[in-house]
């Protein structure tokens, strides 16, 4: 045996160890954006034309146990002393004309997904790193940019682009990388010869640990990641055996970031894409004999990986270099090749085919997952398909905005509590009233011209559309207020009757305010509905 | 040796016999016979009388139904109300549709679709595409899948048309209502069946009764013909 072997410092022996071969090869790019929540709700003003000025203080909050919290703040915010996690009742007694907007986080992570698959441009594998930054393996990339330097300048630039900051870093493990994106120099690239030397004057804040063990860490004196790579790895891990969370151990991060344990990126494979392509030998005018094949062959795609589609663009290429587009939305995931085609059939005449065109497109835009499920044993269509099937028909011929159905609501007012939205699913059914509701209802409702009124009732004789009518029976008043939550001052409240005429017909008709309420003149009639 | 077995031959209808299947099928509401166009007519059209007709003689529907309403009908009669329907658990589907050429095309698409419970059209007036071709074809389709199909008609005359049933609907004075001697009581209308295929023709008085449509014969009784002076 040798003598290095019989070494008594274990832990000199253990730090002399060099780390795996892997970390030479792999080149992690993380991308850190700062201001990622503010920089996102500011595109959207824009895109909508509602941009406020610059030098009003604009803060994103969020809901938390103790109120509202600051998540983000703009630049004029910042500069007047509103911090992040700080309360918003003391940040505006801090700074009165702030501007505080709920923070859609859910929209945050939707859009970080989506800049996870753009950065894809980049590296064949990327992960989202949450709230704000993202990872991107570009290992090999680096000379089809013209180099390192050249690359991340790159990133940066396209991220400026589309309006966020950046701060970039190029490293052998994710670790490092975050930690010099978040606290090392702009745009640093770090290799495996001088990533100690690199990392060395960064704080431990940069290894990811929880604040706590932060804390501890610089209670002990370690506050460089230098100070902690110099301690003994046994007295390290002595220290914090017996710590909550082993992934929080200052010397399994370290490892980590070292590359001294594996750190893999798990990223998500990429999103299926459903095209078929049909070139055409010569061009055509007419889009119609190439469907059902065009169909066939997509829904054979979709059975394969089990789904289903919902929007679908037909594109037509023309011989003049443009593209006619038309899209087609399903309300429930469908790959049946006769029923898409049925649909795409009446979708003809959005595209102007121009001289022609030579290569026809079918795009699966969205799709989801579509499992085949057998309900029944008899063979029958199941119920639910075919009525999904004759909404997407309706749809597709007039559109989505026709189709209704009624939408729940908590109103009392009658107009607000039953009322048809466009809607492709069902509603939970509005609440039954304990009163008897007339079966038709005119929108708006119709002004009646009185004749003969009563001090206690409803008119005798009215005129409607021309009509004289009198009234036989009346049952009421029922009084129904307005919403003072969500009406204009100054909304006068409605007695309700329920008239019978001389001929039959069963009215509904209400008075619009009282004799004397001081919000109008006379109160006038108005016609509502028609009962069975 | 084979042995044939003959079995007796059903009795002799009697002239009895049929007059009482012919008034069985008089007093049943329209919903047994099958599934057909028919075509309700009202006779003012600010008269739900037929609208409320028409959603008794389904009677409680669970299946789907779609309710198609043109423009002129939408702006004239009003939209349907969903808190004054007798059932509150059904799913309408309504479309909202600008021309009745539309409306026809929409009525047929509902036909293909075997999971609907009923397609409730309403047109005004007599617009040419609603001819005597397109509603044979309307029925056709309702009698091939089953699916009813009610045509209401406003502010229209009783054109050349292939309904399997035609009425007339016009709303009677109520009755008396239990509690309240001022208040309207429970809805009756006159219905009057002037075309039909598989019934004779007739004039009713329709009242709604354990939520079901009840057809009796005209009287004094029931029509109310005195005038009320409730004031």
């Amino acid at each position: 045996m040798k003598r290095e072997d019989q070494l008594p410092d274990l832990a000199q022996r253990l730090s002399r160890q060099t780390a795996p071969h892997s970390i030479k090869e792999r080149r992690i790019l993380a991308v850190h954006l700062p201001e990622f929540a503010i920089e996102r709700w500011q595109i959207w003003c824009a895109r909508h034309a509602s941009t406020l000025p610059e030098e009003l203080p604009v803060a994103l909050a969020v809901d938390t146990a103790h109120g509202p919290v600051v998540h983000a703040t703009n630049r004029a915010a910042a500069i007047a002393g509103v911090r992040r996690h700080a309360r918003i009742v003391d940040m505006r007694a801090l700074c009165p004309e702030l501007k505080v907007e709920y923070a859609d986080t859910v929209g945050d992570e939707k859009l970080l997904e989506n800049l996870t698959f753009w950065s894809r441009q980049w590296g064949p594998w990327s992960v989202a790193d949450a709230p704000d930054g993202l990872f991107c393996d570009t290992s090999g990339v680096a000379h089809l940019h013209g180099g390192e330097d050249r690359l991340l300048r790159n990133v940066e630039e396209r991220f400026s682009k589309i309006g966020f900051q950046t701060q970039l870093a190029l490293a052998p493990t994710p670790g490092a990388a975050w930690a010099l994106a978040h606290y090392g120099p702009v745009r640093s690239i770090a290799t495996s010869a001088n990533l100690m030397r690199m990392l060395a004057p960064l704080p431990v804040a940069a290894l990811r640990l929880s604040p706590k063990t932060v804390t501890t860490l610089q209670r002990l004196g370690l506050k460089t990641i230098g100070a902690l790579a110099d301690v003994p790895r046994i007295a390290l891990a002595r220290r914090f055996r017996d710590h909550a969370d082993p992934s929080d151990t200052p010397l399994h991060r370290l490892d980590l970031t070292l590359g001294r344990q594996a750190d893999p990126l798990n990223a998500q494979a990429d999103p299926i894409r459903f095209v078929t392509t049909e070139n055409l030998t010569e061009p055509a005018l007419d889009p119609a004999p190439y469907l059902p094949d065009l169909c066939q062959k997509l829904c054979v795609q979709l059975a394969r990986s089990q789904h289903g589609v919902r929007r679908l663009r037909l594109s037509a290429y023309r011989t003049d270099g443009m593209v006619a587009t038309s899209f087609l939305t399903t309300a429930q995931p469908s790959n049946n090749p006769e029923h898409l085609h049925s649909l795409l059939l009446g979708k003809l005449d959005h595209i102007d085919p121009g001289f022609g065109f030579d290569v026809l497109t079918l795009t699966a835009e969205s799709t989801e997952n579509l499992d085949i499920v057998q309900t029944r044993l008899d063979g029958n269509p199941d119920d639910g398909t075919e009525l999904a099937r004759l909404i997407d028909r309706l749809a597709a011929r007039f559109g989505p905005n026709k189709l209704q159905r009624v939408a729940l609501s908590g109103s009392h007012i009658p107009e607000r509590a039953a009322n048809w939205h466009p809607a492709p699913q069902r509603y939970a059914s509005p609440l039954p009233s304990t009163q008897r509701r007339p079966i038709r209802i005119f929108a708006p409702p119709e002004e009646i011209r009185v004749l003969y009124a009563v001090p206690e009732g409803p008119p005798a004789k009215f005129i409607w559309r021309r009509v004289t009518h009198r009234v036989i029976r009346f049952a009421g008043p029922e009084r129904v207020a307005p919403e003072w939550w969500h009406d204009r001052p100054g909304t006068r409240l409605r007695d309700y009757y329920h008239i019978e005429t001389e001929t039959g017909r069963r009215l509904w008709i209400y008075r619009n305010g009282l004799h004397g309420d001081g919000r109008g003149g006379e109160p006038s009639w108005f016609l509502h509905g028609v009962f069975a | 040796m084979e042995i044939l077995l003959k079995s007796a031959p059903p009795p002799l209808k009697t002239k009895l016999d049929t007059l009482r299947t012919r008034s069985r099928r008089l007093e049943t509401p329209t919903q047994s016979q099958p599934a057909t166009l028919i075509e309700v007519f009202s006779s003012a059209p600010t008269d739900g009388a037929a609208t409320g007709f028409t959603l008794a003689s389904l009677g409680h529907i669970t299946k789907p139904v779609l309710w198609i309403q043109d423009h002129l009908s939408r702006r004239e009669c009003g939209q349907p109300y969903f808190q004054g329907l007798p059932y509150k658990d059904n799913d309408i589907l309504y479309l909202e549709i600008s021309r009745p050429k539309d409306a026809l095309c929409a009525a047929e698409e509902g036909l293909r679709c075997h999971s609907l419970g009923a397609v409730i059209t309403e047109i005004w007036g007599n617009p040419n595409v609603v001819d005597f071709t397109a509603t044979k074809r309307l029925a056709l389709r309702a009698e091939a899948s089953r699916v009813p199909i009610w045509f209401l008609r406003h502010a229209a005359e009783a054109d050349l048309s292939a309904a399997r049933e035609r009425w007339r609907l016009s709303s009677l004075p109520s009755h008396r209502h239990p509690y309240d001697m001022r208040a309207p009581g429970a809805e009756i209308w006159k219905a009057h069946l002037f075309r039909a295929r598989w019934r004779p023709t007739g004039e009713w008085v329709a009242s709604v009764e354990q939520g079901r449509l009840h057809l009796q014969y005209a009287t004094e009784h029931n029509t109310h013909q005195l005038a009320i002076n409730a004031l």
